[in-house]
């Protein structure tokens, strides 16, 4: 009993921790859709001036960047499904301003600006109020769609300066990669440190994997989560002013059904929709996945309505398989602990 | 002629841990039978076996000679077995009528609820108890003494013949409690036969016909009531003598730590004033429900209070922030620990180092890795068995979860360590080891806020123990002083009848 | 045991009568606006024929939140469900119209089962579910149906006389909808069944404990919920009489404020189905009262925001307010 206790660090040995992470069977999953798609069309590596790798990658931008806030907000077992819809009314409000002469620079700070108090709204209301977030989101879905729609009427604003429009679409140059996706690559790299390497980030999992032990960690579970909904706010804010001059066009339906594209990206991504586990990455691969399929789909001529049939297909299925799986591990725990 | 309900060598475990180990009881018809044992010894655990919760892994069941095996509590309830938890389960939304006959509502001939017949059949049976409650009120807000009437209303309309009640005393008041045991008494004639759980020892000898003591998910002995000493069963309960439980060191009590004065919150506890000195240890006794646990975490921060002030070494703490509480050097290792002390699904590192994440980051950031030296050193030090500091919480017995949290807060280096239920639903052993750890603490000089519902915990612990009754203190009784009957007496009359301090 | 109520909190109780109340203003100050909203050729059918589907999927919707769920899928249901209907009238022109309807109701009865089994059975969030059958039912009808629409030729005029004729000036599909509201009450408030509906939207461990059968109760309200989504889209058709792959988008969100508007808790637990039938009413009429009183439809989604936020957060606050109040009493 004297001898000095010494313990291991995992229980594991490292490629068993590996082997069944959601993200390394993503990154499997992605290679797999590339190589199956390179034998099976001929022409899917051909240049195609509608599918490249830029379009892919500027296409999917606008999702990628929507789901770094989120996947913090789900690992509190929260849920802001609002997103899209604060997209649209930001969109709006950058046209509108835009139309009315205000100088694009001014106009997106106040768009992004827009995007952070309507976060603050969603925030308030869930952790003041102490509504369930979900019924929060689903009511200021609605709310800020409606004003978004509602100020903008049937008119779109299109016209934005082409020098700014092309920048916005331009890719760095010398390479296939947008400057959109260095901005992605930098915001995830901070969201990244933020939710993995800091103590704010440990208070983030603390709460997702109980409320309760968080508050009597001193976590400060509603201040935390208030700053996520801002946060998710101003970044979709942010994307709301992006997509628009990527677009080159406002109007009141931007965004819509984006909220859903994200939140599969990130349960794709191994991210538990209770709280709790999951990594920033996974939502990240979770939404490449997403757009490599898509991709594929595309040259192989399914237009863009199936892609709603398999993001809706991807979101359960990607639920039902870490269902089923947490429950097999949890049979196989129980065998094990019995023998 | 057979038994009414006999279990032998009943196994049941959860993972790793095996929460029974081999539990018998043999209940008859017409009679109330003790079920007693320390907490975690598997009372609660086999009463969930008999009412359909869990199936059991090994041994016999019979229910009249008859083998048995319940895949539901609805199974169970088609038997006639009834349990009344330890937290009543009604659906606050429905009526009480209605929390009494879910599901089986009576019909008329068309088909439709029979409201008139469900509210007097439910004004029948409450007025039947002694106990009239409102038929048509919502289940919300039902004070829990009127909880557990309902339940027990719904268990004799279910005609069950056998009733287990799983501590139905813990958050009563005296004459509540009295008004339960006559309703067990008035079954027990009706020929049902009834299991009891009680902490309590009067209430078990006055009320009881046979008792059954377990340990360590173990059956000890069953014994007819009249042959049996209160000493006897607790020496059975605990495997050994008393004494040696509470090894409290002699401290020297030095300055006030922690000052409360005057702390209110409408309706939960009114005009609390108390100190704690360094290195001394001050036990809130009373019943469960009586505003102990509301009281320390209003301290704590975690819940609010309207007025009062709370003081750490001379400084006031701010309200309602447990963060601020902590800086100034409080800890709390609540009374919950799976859920208000761990993440269960998290590992052992990440729940050592939860409470001191600030100080482990570097320059603002934390890794992995700079959590393992002092997850490591903290683990070893409180001897948390675990192969591995990745571990999942919920893999621990019982035993080490409650040290991974005292490590947890010991991490902390608090100045004041408030420990609610500290030994509740743990093994013998690791329980004298966390007696052993807060004795030490204390005499390192942390001023110690214990909560303990176990009154030979309370008082082989406590320098001084404060009583609470319907969220006032009662009594502050010294060490010296201290007596079961003295605390218990404080812990259920009013102040003024209490001895004078 | 009398407690007294303070006059805001009577009103908010009598949830029913307020939204009476504000329905028949509505109707009032528009008729006044507008002379034609009421007294027109079809004034009053109009009026009373809308909130038909309204109700149809505000009911389904109520009792899946009854039950702490919720199913976002319900718009794309009906789109679904009318196409199916549309289309089988223009396949099948021999079938009988009430054989067209059955099948058209089984139809979405299915496709709420879907969402049912997989919340029931795999354990999974309905909001995760729902918002997926959301998309990949309205993906099925945009690929099934393309740039095709239901042709009003296709439909027969029997069918289309169901919105348009009546009971004593009473549309057909107001009385359809009356039914449902009748049965649905009936069975959330008589059946055996429909309190465990609320007993386990109330305390859902403790359902469990009780040993109630979690999963088919769980099960049944998307089962129904979806059923009637298929009944709304038969109405939508006989409505209409045409339609394209975006019928019911975005309805849902209009079910889901019906429900809170008139009283179901977002919790679970708690809500009257004749307070949902009355809040669906509200909303209807609503719609038709907008564009009336010059402000635009485009605007209406925005209500429907404010209403299930304002709805949701007033709940909100008197809960706790009275909970404080219970608290103090207690006290005292």
């Amino acid at each position: 009993m004297t001898v000095e206790t010494t313990y291991l660090r995992h229980d594991r040995p490292l490629w068993r921790r590996l082997l069944l992470r959601p993200e390394a069977v993503l990154i499997v999953a992605i290679i797999l859709v590339i190589v199956v798609s390179i034998i099976v069309m001929p022409n899917y590596l051909r240049p195609n001036p509608n599918y490249t790798f830029s379009t892919l990658l500027l296409n999917a931008a606008p999702i990628l960047i929507l789901a770094l806030p989120l996947t913090l907000i789900i690992v509190t077992g929260e849920i802001d499904i609002s997103i899209g819809s604060v997209l649209g009314l930001s969109s709006a409000a950058f046209g509108l301003m835009f139309a009315a002469g205000i100088p694009l620079p001014v106009a997106a700070l106040i768009s992004v600006a827009i995007g952070g108090l309507v976060g603050a709204f969603n925030g308030v209301l869930v952790t003041v109020v102490g509504l369930p977030s979900l019924a929060v989101t689903i009511g200021t879905l609605a709310l800020f769609r409606g004003i978004a729609v509602g100020v903008l009427g049937t008119t779109a604003v299109t016209g934005f300066p082409s020098a700014v429009t092309s920048f916005v679409r331009s890719t760095v140059p010398g390479t296939p990669i947008p400057w959109l996706i260095v901005m992605f690559i930098v915001m995830a790299i901070g969201f990244g440190v933020l939710l993995h390497f800091t103590a704010f980030g440990r208070g983030v999992f603390a709460i997702g994997l109980s409320p309760e032990n968080a508050a009597f960690s001193g976590v400060n579970v509603s201040r935390t989560k208030f700053t996520l909904f801002v946060l998710s706010g101003l970044v979709a804010g942010l994307v709301g002013v992006l997509f628009t001059l990527q677009y080159s066009n406002a109007i009141g339906s931007n965004g819509n059904g984006f909220e859903l594209r994200a939140v599969t990206a990130i349960v794709l991504g191994g991210v538990s929709i209770w709280g709790g586990t999951g990594s920033l990455l996974g939502g990240i691969l979770g939404g490449l996945f997403i757009a490599t399929v898509n991709k594929s789909l595309q040259v192989l001529g399914i237009g863009d309505d199936a892609i709603y049939v398999i993001t809706g297909t991807a979101l359960i299925a990607s639920v039902v398989v870490s269902s089923v799986a947490a429950a097999i591990s949890q049979r196989r725990r129980a065998i094990t602990s019995t023998a | 002629m057979s038994h009414l309900l006999e279990l032998h060598g009943v196994a049941k475990g959860f993972g790793q841990v095996a929460a029974l180990a081999s539990a018998d009881l043999v209940l008859d018809a017409g009679t109330i039978h003790a079920l007693v044992g320390e907490n975690g010894a598997g009372k609660s655990t086999l009463v969930k076996v008999i009412g359909g919760v869990y199936s059991r892994d090994a041994g016999e069941f019979l229910l009249d000679g008859e083998s048995v095996d319940f895949r539901s509590t609805a199974d169970a309830k088609h038997h006639g077995i009834a349990v009344i938890y330890q937290e009543p389960t009604l659906f606050p939304d429905l009526t009480v009528a209605e929390n009494i006959f879910v599901g089986r509502q009576p019909y008329t001939r068309f088909g439709t609820i029979d409201r008139a017949s469900m509210r007097r059949s439910a004004r029948e049976l409450t007025a039947q108890l002694g106990v009239p409650i409102d038929p048509d009120r919502e289940a919300r807000g039902l004070s829990i003494a009127d909880q557990q009437i309902v339940e027990i209303a719904k268990a004799i309309s279910l005609n069950a013949r056998v009733l287990i009640m799983d501590e139905p005393t813990a958050a009563l008041s005296g004459v509540e409690v009295d008004r339960l045991m006559g309703v067990a008494r008035q079954l027990r004639d009706e020929g049902k036969g009834v299991i009891f759980i009680s902490h309590r020892f009067d209430e078990v000898f006055a009320l009881c016909d046979t008792i059954t003591v377990m340990r360590d998910g173990r059956y000890i002995a069953t014994n007819p009531i009249a042959d049996v000493t209160v000493d006897e069963i607790i020496r059975q309960m605990v495997g050994r003598s008393v004494e040696n439980l509470f090894p409290k060191e002699e401290a020297e009590i030095g300055h006030v730590v922690l000052d409360v004065e005057h702390l209110s919150r409408a309706g939960v506890f009114e005009d609390v004033s108390f100190q704690v000195r360094s290195g001394e240890i001050v036990c809130l006794a009373g019943l469960v429900g009586a505003g102990r646990s509301e009281i320390a975490r209003a301290v704590f921060g975690v819940d609010r209070y309207d007025s009062g002030t709370v003081k750490i070494d001379g400084t006031v703490v701010p309200r309602h922030r447990p963060a601020a509480a902590m800086a100034l050097g409080m800890g709390f290792v609540p009374e919950d620990r799976r859920k208000q002390g761990l993440a269960m699904t998290a590992g052992v590192a990440t729940n050592i180092t939860l409470a001191i994440r600030n100080q482990v980051a570097k320059a603002g950031f934390i890794t992995s890795k700079l959590e393992q030296a002092p997850a490591a050193e903290w683990a070893r030090r409180l001897h948390v068995k675990t192969r591995a500091l990745d571990t999942h919480a919920f893999m621990l017995s019982g035993g080490n979860q409650q040290k991974v949290v005292l490590a947890k807060w010991l991490a902390t280096n608090p100045k004041l360590l408030i420990v609610d239920e500290p030994t509740r639903g743990i093994d013998v052993g690791t329980k004298a080891e966390v007696h052993r750890l807060i004795s030490e603490l204390a005499g390192t000089g942390v001023a110690v806020l214990m909560i303990s519902s176990e009154l030979p915990e309370v008082l082989g612990m406590a320098d001084r123990v404060l009583t609470v009754r319907e969220g006032r203190l009662t009594a502050n009784i010294a060490r010296v002083d201290a007596s079961a009957e003295r605390v218990m007496f404080a812990a259920t009359h009013a102040p003024d009848s209490a001895v004078e301090t | 045991m009398t407690r007294t109520q303070s006059w805001w909190e009577w009103i908010f109780r009598a949830r029913e009568l307020s939204l009476i109340v504000v329905i028949v203003a509505l109707v009032v100050i528009t008729t006044l606006t507008q002379p034609q909203y009421l007294f027109s050729e079809g004034g009053v059918r109009d009026l009373l024929r809308t909130p038909a589907l309204y109700i149809a999927l505000a009911v389904g919707e109520a009792i899946v939140i009854i039950t702490r769920n919720i199913d976002l899928s319900i718009g794309s249901i009906l789109g679904l469900s009318a196409y199916f209907c549309g289309n089988l009238f223009h396949q099948a022109p021999a079938l009988p119209i009430p054989v067209v309807i059955l099948l058209t109701v089984l139809f979405g009865g299915i496709l709420g089962s879907v969402n049912g089994l997989l919340v029931a059975f795999l354990k999974v969030p309905a909001l995760v579910i729902t918002l997926g059958t959301l998309y990949a039912y309205r993906g099925i009808a945009v690929l099934w149906i393309g740039g095709n629409f239901i042709r009003p030729e296709w439909v027969p005029k029997e069918f289309t006389q169901l919105a348009l004729s009546g009971l004593f000036g009473v549309p057909w599909l107001l009385i359809v909808a009356v039914v449902v509201v009748l049965l649905a009450a009936w069975f959330m408030t008589s059946r055996r069944t429909g309190r465990e509906l609320y007993a386990i939207g109330s305390n859902p461990d403790a359902a469990v404990l009780y040993g109630l059968r979690t999963r088919r109760l769980t099960l049944l309200p998307f089962v129904i919920s979806g059923t009637l989504a298929g009944v709304a889209g038969v109405i939508y058709v006989s409505i209409y009489a045409t339609g394209d792959s975006k019928v019911g988008l975005g309805l849902e969100l209009q079910a889901v404020a019906a429900a809170v508007v008139g009283g179901v808790a977002v919790v679970g637990g708690a809500g009257r189905i004749w307070g949902v039938a009355l809040g669906a009413f509200f909303l209807a009429t609503l719609t038709t009262a907008l564009p009336v009183l010059s402000i635009p439809s485009l605007w209406q989604q925005a209500v429907v925001g404010v209403l299930i936020v304002g709805a949701i957060t007033l709940d909100r606050v008197f809960f706790v307010v009275r909970q404080r109040q219970a608290r103090k009493g207690l006290s005292a």
